[in-house]
């Protein structure tokens, strides 16, 4: 009788823990405490309205492009800011920036995502392909230079093209679906790379002040978890397939370690990201001064920027221009710019992502 | 000098540095090189892991042997049991010790309070056998992956104290000889110069730390600079003013005894500097997380100051989480740590006196 009654009340509903009203429907990941979904969202919300306010990310009358790729990360964000902004009087102007890669199969299909989220929270959209700012798709950059070293071409291009289409929408600030999973990678990344410049600011929620378009990530302290639980929950319409010229971008080592972490110890994720912030990092370890570039006119450390450097390469039929430590008109480029596809590295996202 | 210390290599290099000092000492009686004296430490921690007590016997022979094997001049071997934390009188220290660790729910807790009261053991031979200085074995791996579970654990703002060549936070300042050594060029050292080492049984590490340990491994095998260019990253990190041998340690031998016996009486680090340490695991606190520290204006410790004085890290893998249970935790810690809570926030206390004694009108200024 006991023993059948302690066995009910174990598989019977528990309560939430939060409100103690509704049955729990999930174990939140940051902190696996038992909530329902009321709750969850509630918390989820508040938690990133805080993290805008406590680190004044936007002002009232700003301008605000979300980098939208029609992936969890960013359609969440989407959702989100657009909720916060109505609930909260935010005062923000908010649009959807959109880079087209010229991925056939992957690309297309997730701008679709990307049009549909538009028309459901009323965003407008803008979209930049790298056909029209550079004159080539992905398709055709890989049918010249192959599956090796394509997503250094992707990440340097696409960055430039959000600040391009920044500049078009006119906005004031980027904001990014880089999450706290992401952030946490990063850390590690710089460590076992010994980039100081880097680990430095890798984890400072706004970026690039001095720049034209400053960008900040509302997603720094959430975790990945959370976000696909917060889409799933919704109901959210986001495309998860991978890109096809980066197949298992998402098996690196540091991001398996951190998943492994967060088993033992959610917290771990904050923990690193504390880590970055606390580090005593003397300033005399700077990144290297910015300038322009003397073709584009975009920020550059060195004569032409590095995406002028491959598009140079490229129309000369010379692709390897720029990548590695071959000799380019820079004399070469960073190290980490000479990966290969397929084979298992430190770092999960080739394909560029982390550079959004 | 007498130096104290851990690992095979390092009691070579140590041993050959002695022995070279001495002979030129013997020869010409030329003071060039400093001529010192060396002993040897183990901690015995059979009474955390139930080892078969005939393999200790064995190791402990063999260690015996090691060390006696070694040309003149002779070196000490101290076997310490880790129980004698707790003063030596105290026939109960076994039982406590076991108390104290069933009382640290997180695995990586456990193993990071066994590694704290691994170093006041040893601290404690140092200190009572008139050593100046504590070497000890950490090679590169072994702090590549210290760079890793501290980033990990949130200790980001004091991992630069642990990582360089000398730490002098403690009595007995610490130093790294074998920092810059990968583990596997010292164990191919150890073959080629047929260096007999003893197999210690330790237990494996277990939660965050042998996690960290295999992704390290793992990527050493994907890139055998990798272990380097970690501890290469974490010494660009600014290190604290405690990490250089402290002027009264530098300059001459002769006078060495003396000089440790005022050493020990003024303390020099506490009043040189505002710095706060965590009781527990004495890493330098971050101003930011100090906030709660300010309002432990008495010395008097209560069980919540204390644990208001510990860092995040040690509040969240050590500490127990309700107050009975951290009331009698405190209990039963040892008496070095508890001291070490009191100097913490006495310590700073009289500094910030210090800074506005000309303004006080009275000598017994404060209200506590």
């Amino acid at each position: 009788m006991e023993v059948a009654e302690a066995k009910s009340k174990k598989a019977g509903p528990r309560q939430c823990s939060t409100c103690n009203e509704r049955r729990a429907a999930l174990k939140r990941p940051k902190t696996l405490e038992q909530i329902c979904r009321e709750c969850f969202y509630a918390v989820f919300e508040e938690e990133i309205h805080q993290v805008i306010v406590e680190n004044q990310l936007f002002k009232p009358g700003e301008r605000i492009a979300i980098g939208a790729s029609g992936g969890k990360d960013s359609t969440v964000l989407a959702y989100v800011l657009s909720e916060l902004n109505r609930r909260h009087n935010y005062g923000l102007d908010l649009f959807l920036l959109s880079v087209d890669e010229g991925i056939t199969g992957y690309r297309d299909d997730s701008l679709e995502t990307v049009k549909r989220n538009e028309i459901q929270y009323g965003l407008p959209l803008k979209v930049v392909s790298y056909k029209d700012l550079y004159g080539w798709t992905m398709d055709e950059i890989v049918k010249m230079i192959g599956l090796k070293n394509n997503c250094t071409f992707c990440g340097v291009f696409r960055r430039q093209a959000l600040d391009r289409g920044a500049a078009m929408l006119k906005v004031d600030k980027l904001a990014t679906g880089h999450n706290a999973d992401d952030i946490a990678e990063t850390v590690l990344l710089n460590i076992l790379r010994g980039d100081i410049a880097r680990l430095s600011r890798c984890t400072s929620i706004t970026t690039g002040e001095d720049g034209p378009i400053p960008r900040c990530k509302p997603f720094k302290y959430t975790y990945e978890k959370e976000i696909v639980m917060y889409a799933y929950f919704k109901r959210l319409d986001y495309f998860s397939t991978e890109c096809i010229y980066s197949p298992n971008a998402y098996r690196g080592f540091a991001r398996e370690f951190i998943k492994d972490l967060e088993r033992i110890r959610p917290r771990a994720i904050l923990d690193i990201i504390k880590s970055g912030e606390n580090f005593r990092i003397s300033t005399s370890a700077k990144m290297p001064e910015q300038g322009t570039c003397e073709r584009c006119g975009y920020i550059s450390s060195q004569k032409w920027c590095k995406a002028c450097v491959l598009l140079d390469g490229l129309n000369r039929g010379l692709p390897k221009l720029g990548i590695g430590r071959a000799r380019g008109l820079n004399n070469g480029l960073e190290k980490d710019s000479k990966q290969t596809n397929g084979t298992k590295n430190i770092q999960s996202k080739q394909c560029g992502t982390l550079d959004f | 000098m007498k130096i104290c210390f851990l690992l095979r290599v390092a009691l070579q290099f140590v041993h050959e540095m002695q022995h070279k000092a001495q002979k030129n000492f013997d020869a010409s009686r030329d003071r060039s090189l400093p001529v010192f004296g060396v002993g040897v430490a183990f901690i015995d921690e059979s009474a955390i892991f139930p080892v078969p007590s005939h393999e200790v016997d064995k190791a402990i022979q063999d260690m015996n042997l090691i060390v006696s094997n070694l040309a003149p001049p002779k070196k000490e071997l101290h076997v310490v049991p880790i129980e004698n934390i707790y003063s030596s009188d105290s026939s109960d220290g076994r039982s406590r010790l076991k108390e104290l660790l069933d009382a640290v729910s997180d695995a990586t807790g456990k193993e990071d309070l066994r590694l704290h009261l691994r170093m006041l053991c040893l601290q404690k031979i140092a200190f009572e056998n008139g050593y100046n200085k504590l070497v000890l074995g950490s090679c590169t791996s072994r702090i590549a992956c210290h760079v890793i579970s501290a980033t990990v654990k949130g200790q980001g703002y004091s991992l630069p104290a642990d990582i360089q060549y000398v730490d002098s936070r403690w009595e007995i300042p610490v130093v790294l000889p074998l920092r810059d050594c990968l583990a596997q060029e010292l164990n191919i050292l150890c073959r080629i110069d047929s260096l007999k080492t003893v197999e210690v049984l330790n237990g494996s590490c277990s939660g965050i730390n042998g996690l960290v340990s295999s992704f390290i491994t793992l990527l050493q095998e994907e890139n055998p600079s990798r272990e380097c260019t970690i501890v290469r990253t974490a010494g660009k990190l600014t290190p604290f003013h405690f990490n250089k041998i402290p002027d009264s340690l530098d300059s001459d031998v002769h006078l060495a005894s003396q000089r440790r016996h005022k050493k020990f009486n003024i303390k020099p680090n506490k009043s040189i500097s505002p710095e706060s340490f965590c009781p527990i695991c004495n890493s330098p606190l971050n101003k930011s997380d100090m906030l709660s520290l300010s309002s432990l204006e008495s010395c008097q410790m209560s069980a919540d100051t204390f644990g208001a004085s510990c860092c995040p890290s040690c509040q969240f893998q050590i500490l127990p989480k309700d107050s009975s249970s951290m009331e009698h935790f405190c209990s039963i810690l040892p008496q070095p740590l508890i001291s070490r809570a009191k100097d913490g926030s006495c310590g700073n206390q009289s500094w910030l006196r210090e800074q506005i004694q000309d303004c006080l009108l009275s000598d017994s200024g404060d209200e506590t």
